[in-house]
């Protein structure tokens, strides 16, 4: 690595219109973010925030009816969205690879195992059958599938699908690319399969040093992964910074929200919080802050004009009109209030982690939240 | 899979057993007699007729006796050409029904297949819209109308082909275009629809993900996965073919088997129309029997599911 620092991602102002029968969908709307190399960007959002649009975005594979209508994105400095059907399929795979989110129905039904995941290396670096095929079963004995050399001509179906999910896991890291987007990898497989996948993911993302794109609605997975993280919400990044900064000393009350509603161990019986109310229409997104109808710190001001990003430190942003000097001071949730009892504490012994990436996987701190949090 | 073949043939012997006794006493209640000028003949006349071919008995013990030759492949002879066996009668003719039946089919799906995959590729094109009409008119024109709407112009105006009779494959190509319309509408209709839902797929979303071409995608991943399903619908359209040529082959004048059913039906000829029948159901349930096994070599996943039995 010759410079750590170094954004091998850079998106910029990006803003995605999706022209349906129903209307323009403002899908993405003014998205800025970077990758470091070999760092873990988690994006969080529910459903419909934009996640997955931008993630196919940066793989060039926008369905025909999206529209970009402006930013960028640049890979090594060069425009994706500029970039030729050519020069987009060299990259694909090779350079930028993706793993889905249900293994059951992304792997070929009819296809040998084996040369699914040999596929990439044939494509892209014109390998032999035999050479090709090789290369596969080192891959496959890497993530982990036991007896390789006999499974490797099996058909998917033969395969459970935490097993699926290593192949395709396989497929996508084969090339050893240098960004791997991985879109919900876990959301399909249930609770001891999603932990062996993520340790799978950290472990290889250390053998080849990849960077990641996590793509999550499931704040739990991304305390264990993610280096940094932005939340989305109605196709906008409303909060970022690093894992800590957002687990604990969260600004906007959108990430409040999405935190006050994860379970941790002391949660009590029966009872679960939530975000009232549904998020806004993305045919005519609402003036202000979009998330000011949910939100019961909502200020006048909120629904009239969109925040922009108020910095928090050098790496940790939001858009919130709270932190404008003249807002009121307001009470956050108790949980979240907790959070940020444990941030100060954590401040002054210096164990706060502020942009700089592990190399280890130990990215967060203290371990009874933790185990709350990741399983 | 030996035991699953015994299985097989064992009900397809069974099947066509319950058809000819099916078709044999429906035929009995059709009306009319073998008799083509019944009223010139004096009563012994027709009894003597009668007797010679077993129908002075009952029909029960004419139905076992038929069903015991048949077990024993005698058919029986054919009433209307001066007792003709029937096997002998069929064999004869199934050659060229046999041969336009072929040819339509493979003409019919293969130009089936390319149409409907380049309609699913280039879905809501006018490439798509110009094969979906031609399709629709493909399954709703009649194929004895398209027949005539061929003889007349590349047989008589462009002198293309003979319109008609039988000897030497240009005769065929007219009667193979009139048969081949309907499986050709209906694959590329079938292709299309599958091809368009396996190109929505999660595993072809994985394969451009991967950096494949657009060509390299419909070659490698959908093609074959659209076309397992195919093969469940050839069956079904051989059966379709084989019928649907009689009509053909009687107006391109073809001596083939088609033309013999009708015949026989209309002069009450029992045992040809036994014998054609039961040709046909044998074919149809052998077509079925392939179809399922094509299936289980074609599709790895069934083929699997088979193992385990």
């Amino acid at each position: 690595m010759e410079n750590a620092d170094e954004n091998i991602l850079e998106v910029k102002d990006l803003t995605i219109d999706f022209h349906t029968y129903a209307g323009t969908v403002k899908a993405i709307r003014d998205v800025s973010f970077h990758l470091k190399k070999g760092e873990t960007l988690a994006i969080v959002g529910e459903s419909g925030s934009g996640k997955t649009v931008t993630t196919k975005t940066v793989m060039g594979l926008l369905a025909n009816n999206a529209e970009v209508v402006e930013g960028t994105v640049k890979f090594r400095g060069k425009d994706i969205l500029k970039m030729s059907q050519k020069e987009l399929e060299d990259i694909r795979g090779k350079d930028i690879a993706e793993i889905f989110q249900d293994p059951m129905t992304s792997l070929d039904p009819t296809m040998r195992i084996g040369k699914q995941i040999a596929e990439p290396l044939r494509i892209h670096k014109g390998y032999s059958r035999e050479k090709a095929n090789k290369q596969a079963l080192e891959m496959l004995k890497l993530v982990g599938i036991t007896n390789a050399e006999e499974r490797i001509n099996d058909y998917p179906h033969q395969f459970s699908g935490g097993m699926r999910q290593r192949i395709v896991i396989a497929i996508a890291l084969v090339c050893y690319p240098e960004i791997l987007i991985a879109d919900e990898p876990t959301t399909a497989l249930d609770v001891t399969i999603q932990a062996q996948i993520l340790d799978l993911m950290k472990e290889l993302q250390e053998k080849i040093s990849t960077s990641i794109i996590f793509i999550t609605h499931d704040l739990g997975v991304v305390a264990g992964m993610a280096d940094r993280v932005a939340v989305m919400y109605a196709g906008k990044i409303v909060e970022y910074g690093t894992v800590d900064e957002i687990f604990y000393n969260p600004q906007h009350p959108y990430t409040w929200g999405l935190l006050n509603s994860m379970p941790t161990l002391d949660t009590a019986k029966g009872k679960l919080e939530s975000i009232p109310g549904t998020p806004p229409d993305l045919l005519d997104p609402p003036a202000g802050d979009p998330f000011a109808a949910r939100n019961p710190y909502a200020m006048k001001i909120d629904e009239e004009k969109e925040p922009p990003f108020f910095k928090v430190s050098d790496t940790h942003y939001a858009a919130t009109w709270l932190l404008h000097p003249d807002a009121p001071h307001v009470e956050p949730p108790v949980e979240i209030k907790r959070r940020q009892e444990v941030y100060k504490e954590r401040l002054q012994e210096g164990t706060i982690n502020q942009g700089h990436i592990h190399s280890t996987g130990n990215t967060t701190f203290g371990t009874d939240d933790d185990d709350a949090i990741g399983e | 899979m030996a035991r699953y073949l015994a299985r097989r043939i064992f009900y397809l012997a069974l099947t066509l057993f319950l058809i000819a006794s099916i078709t044999f006493f429906l035929m009995k209640l059709m009306p009319g007699t073998p008799l083509n000028n019944q009223a010139k003949l004096t009563p012994q006349q027709i009894k003597v007729i009668y007797e010679h071919y077993g129908l002075n008995k009952p029909v029960w013990q004419q139905y076992v006796s038929y069903i015991v030759d048949a077990a024993h492949g005698n058919f029986g002879l054919s009433f209307q050409f001066s007792d003709q066996p029937v096997s002998y009668l069929i064999s004869s003719r199934i050659g060229p029904s046999m041969q336009l039946g072929g040819q339509a089919m493979v003409v019919g799906v293969v130009v089936g297949i390319v149409v409907g995959s380049l309609s699913a590729i280039r879905k809501n094109t006018w490439i798509d819209g110009t094969s979906t009409f031609i399709s629709i008119l493909g399954i709703s024109i009649p194929s004895f109308v398209l027949a005539i709407l061929l003889q007349y112009y590349l047989g008589l105006k462009l002198q293309l082909f003979p319109i008609a009779d039988w000897g030497g494959f240009s005769y065929t190509v007219l009667p193979t275009l009139a048969l081949a319309a309907s499986p050709f509408a209906e694959t590329s209709r079938f292709v299309r629809t599958e091809m368009v839902d396996v190109l929505g797929s999660d595993y072809i979303e994985l394969a451009r993900a991967k950096g494949l071409s657009r060509m390299g995608i419909v070659w490698h991943h959908a093609l074959r996965n659209s076309l397992i399903p195919l093969v469940t619908v050839i069956g079904p359209l051989t059966a379709a073919i084989m019928t649907g040529s009689m009509v053909v082959e009687n107006i391109f004048s073809v001596p083939g088997i088609g033309e013999q059913f009708v015949k026989s039906i209309l002069v009450n000829d029992y045992p040809t129309i036994m014998g054609v029948t039961l040709l046909y159901s044998a074919l149809l349930c052998a077509i079925l029997l392939l179809t399922d096994l094509v299936y289980g070599i074609i599709d790895p996943r069934i083929r699997i599911t088979g193992k385990g039995e």
